[in-house]
């Protein structure tokens, strides 16, 4: 008799399971990648690629027609350009059919009539070409009718422009440009300032919020309620009252600085370095606290009371049990929070650019992608500051997943 | 250590620093509430505070009716101080004896009351370590709840005091936070031009519409996936929770460019569907990560019955983990809904045309020279007062929302 073991292979009931399991997630798996890795692979593609504003249109042959002239003397023009003013295009050519209402007198050298088809090949277009065929013609109908019939032939026209997204020609000048810029060593400095100060900031603010509340009062509820208030509300209309509040010529805050006598002229808070900068860290503090205020709050309502009244026996005092007591209980929270904003607030792109546009040295990585790519139109500038930042938060995720596997149990 | 642990030491320097801080509180709300100019002296609040915190420390009366008492005294000694050189807090030369006085008097009792309570333990001599620490802890909790009542109160009544205000009397004293009743409807009139001539009323349904659209797509996404997730076996199971975590933690404006590039090439750019497209794609990842989490504390036990009386496994889904999991529902549905709401980013970028706009985008708009402040002011009042009225309906389900899903920014 041999020995009962355990099947290798998985059963029917299991297979079944995990074909289910597959079926549920394909839906969030296809979108999930149409959207999201898909567009991380063009990032990544076009970061290689000298692309602007403009090239997002492909270079194209465009051809007008019309019809000019008065009584005997009537052409017909065809002005044909190149889109682009730098790139060429090969084989250009346009075909188009004469309607019956009118003859041609001539045919330029460039063309050809086959049948009422006229056909007119320009070669290879070179970048910024533009030119005017002029035909005269004699009308068969009157100019109105000739003029509607034109309209109604459009020219169907053909030729193969390089497209610079499509082609395999790949560089590094994007990584060069962003690397080499005097600009970078401020854009990293502004970006580990805001990360750093703006993460420890709303976890130390946090921190005491919980404090105050962690204790049973009167008006407890609403005070938690109001202490979340900035974190739910929209950034657009948080930004622009702190816009309004610190403006140099209407806003309160200069106007009562300047009444207690702390300043004498007014303070561009969101227009000044290395002010802004520090301004908009502490909007982003002022903006996160209430998160780790909840996460930390929810914490201590979960520690054990009784270890606080054996303290208590043991004659510890209150900074005391703080220390030796809630801190190591909150510490597994705190880091895991830690982690979590600071992803979020390198992440972060809204707040800076509604409060100062990346203005007065605020611009973080994520600011000068919308710079590079929007404001100088390079987009592959722009792209290729997004792949950095990728690169980045790649580093900080596989930190994050090797700690948070441990905390969370993940 | 232990030489300051002394009673005297202690009741002073709490005295003098909550002067100080009291003395500026009360200077800066009678600032704001009159427009008037009210400034806290550094000597006149340091010698209050000083006396006072002695007195704290010497008597201690047991009964409320002394306790009030001994607190309407202080007061009155600050209404007379006030007109003396040592005075605690000056005021403009236009405000009015009576109105110093008021002052003068809020200032002296919410000087003593809460002093009162913060040193009770204080005594003459040295002190335990623990009624040492008691007392600034005190201090500091005192001093915590007017720091964050005013950093977080500030901004929101200065966003709705401006919306209320002319551009005029705004420029003409920023200090007067008082708003002016006696204007009856008039007060309104910049929520009114909202309405009437910036199509206000449209971006309010157009963000609403999206936002609803968003929760039902991102729920019919995820509930099935995180169902997957949470209770069925099957090969990268592990690898796949991780990858949620990690791609919710793709920043919006890496995703952003080769968006925009798609949907200008499509032309799904200026569209609703575009955006109704997009908004799900940012928020199923979250809302997967938040319900895994949630199914995972479901007791296996009640599922496992129903399939043994004969359920499919979708109908088990549907008539067992879902009703149970009805107020994970909610909170998901919410949270999604908050970030759709107060989406930007995306709208920003892909909204030219003013007939579509989202709220958030149409908030934007009003950030030009052109439009008077106090219409940008009424704009966030507006697009901030629906997702304030759910949260504070809804703030059980709110509050854990974000604690589960707010690994997110």
């Amino acid at each position: 008799m041999t020995a009962a073991t355990p099947p290798k292979t998985r059963g029917a009931l299991a297979k079944r399971e995990a074909r289910f399991a597959w079926t549920l997630l394909l839906p969030t798996i296809s979108v999930v990648s149409l959207v999201i890795i898909l567009p991380l692979l063009a990032i990544f593609w076009i970061s290689f690629k000298p692309v602007a504003l403009s090239d997002l249109r492909p270079v194209q042959v465009i051809v007008k027609e019309n019809l000019r002239g008065k009584g005997e003397e009537i052409r017909l023009e065809y002005r044909v350009r190149n889109s682009s003013q730098q790139k060429p295009i090969a084989a250009a050519s346009f075909r188009d059919v004469i309607p019956d209402d009118l003859e041609l007198l001539e045919i330029p050298a460039s063309c050809a009539l086959t049948g009422r088809a006229l056909n007119c090949d320009f070669g290879d277009m070179v970048g910024g070409f533009s030119e005017r065929l002029k035909i005269s013609v004699v009308l068969n109908t009157d100019v109105k009718s000739a003029k509607l019939a034109i309209k109604n032939s459009a020219p169907l026209v053909m030729g193969s422009g390089d497209n610079i997204l499509t082609n395999t020609e790949f560089r590094l000048d994007n990584f060069r440009r962003i690397f080499d810029s005097s600009e970078f060593l401020e854009v990293l400095w502004a970006t580990v300032f805001y990360t750093v100060v703006g993460t420890i900031g709303a976890l130390v603010v946090g921190l005491f919020a919980a404090l105050l509340l962690n204790k049973d009062f009167k008006g407890k509820g609403i005070l938690r309620g109001l202490y979340l208030f900035p974190y739910v509300s929209p950034v657009i209309a948080v930004a622009f009252t702190w816009i309004a509040l610190f403006d140099p010529f209407s806003g309160s805050i200069n106007a009562l600085l300047i009444q207690m006598g702390v300043t004498n002229g007014a303070i561009n808070f969101f227009g000044e370095r290395p002010l802004a900068l520090l301004m908009v860290t502490v909007f982003e503090i002022w903006r996160y606290f209430p998160l780790s205020f909840l996460f930390i709050l929810a914490r201590m309502q979960s520690i054990d009371t009784d270890m606080y009244e054996a303290a208590d026996m043991d004659g510890a005092s209150p900074f005391q049990k703080f220390w030796y007591l809630s801190l190591p209980l909150l510490l597994g929270i705190l880091s895991v929070l830690f982690l979590l904003r600071f992803i979020w607030t390198f992440n972060k792109f809204d707040d800076i650019f509604l409060l100062t546009g990346g203005n007065a040295g605020t611009r973080t990585m994520t600011v000068n992608v919308y710079e590079q790519a929007f404001a100088i139109s390079n987009i592959g500038a722009g792209a290729a500051v997004a792949v950095v930042i990728f690169a980045v938060l790649l580093s900080f995720s596989f930190l994050f997943l090797r700690y948070i596997s441990q905390e969370e149990g993940l | 250590m232990n030489s300051l642990r002394r009673g005297g030491f202690t009741s002073i320097t709490i005295g003098v620093l909550w002067s100080l801080v009291i003395a500026t509180t009360v200077a800066i709300c009678l600032s704001f509430a009159t427009g008037e100019s009210f400034k806290p002296t550094l000597w006149g609040s340091l010698a209050f505070g000083f006396c006072v915190g002695i007195l704290a420390m010497i008597c201690k009366p047991l009964q409320p009716v002394r306790r009030w008492l001994l607190a309407g005294a202080v007061a009155l000694v600050a209404v007379l101080l006030v007109f003396s050189p040592l005075t605690p807090i000056i005021a403009g030369e236009e405000v009015a004896a009576v109105q110093l006085s008021v002052c003068a008097l809020i200032f002296g009792l919410a000087l003593y009351l809460p002093l009162q309570n913060m040193l009770q333990e204080v005594q003459i001599g040295p002190l335990t370590r623990h009624a040492f620490e008691d007392a600034i802890i005190r201090f500091l909790t005192g001093f915590g709840y007017i720091v964050f009542t005013a950093a977080v109160l500030i901004p929101f009544y200065v966003m709705v005091m401006t919306s209320l205000k002319s551009q005029q009397a705004l420029l003409q004293n920023p200090l007067d936070f008082s708003i002016d009743f006696s204007r009856g409807w008039d007060l309104f009139r910049s929520y009114v031009e909202l309405f009437q001539q910036f199509n206000f009323g449209n971006y309010l349904m157009v963000s609403l519409l999206v936002s609803i659209v968003t929760v039902i797509i991102t729920l019919l996404f995820s509930v099935p996936g995180a169902y997957a997730v949470a209770r069925l076996n099957f090969k990268g199971r592990a690898a796949f929770s991780r990858s949620i975590l990690l791609i919710y933690m793709v920043p919006l404006i890496v995703l952003a460019l080769p968006i925009y590039i798609a949907f200008s090439m499509t032309g799904l750019r200026n569209t609703i569907t575009g955006i109704v497209l997009i908004y799900p794609v940012t928020t199923i990842p979250v809302a997967l990560y938040m319900l895994q989490g949630y199914f995972r504390g479901l007791p296996v036990e009640v599922e496992e019955a129903g399939l043994m009386d004969g359920l499919t496994r979708l109908q088990v889904i549907w008539k067992i983990t879902l009703p149970l999991s009805l107020p994970a529902m909610v909170s998901v549905s919410l949270y999604v809904f908050m970030i759709a709401w107060n989406e930007f980013l995306l709208a920003f970028m892909l909204l030219d045309d003013p007939s579509k706009f989202t709220l958030t985008r149409g908030v934007a708009m009003l950030n030009s020279s052109e439009i008077p402040r106090q219409h940008l002011m009424a704009g966030a009042v507006i697009s901030t007062l629906p997702i304030m009225a759910l949260f504070l309906g809804l703030e059980r389900f709110m509050t854990k929302g974000l604690t589960a899903g707010s690994v997110k920014g």
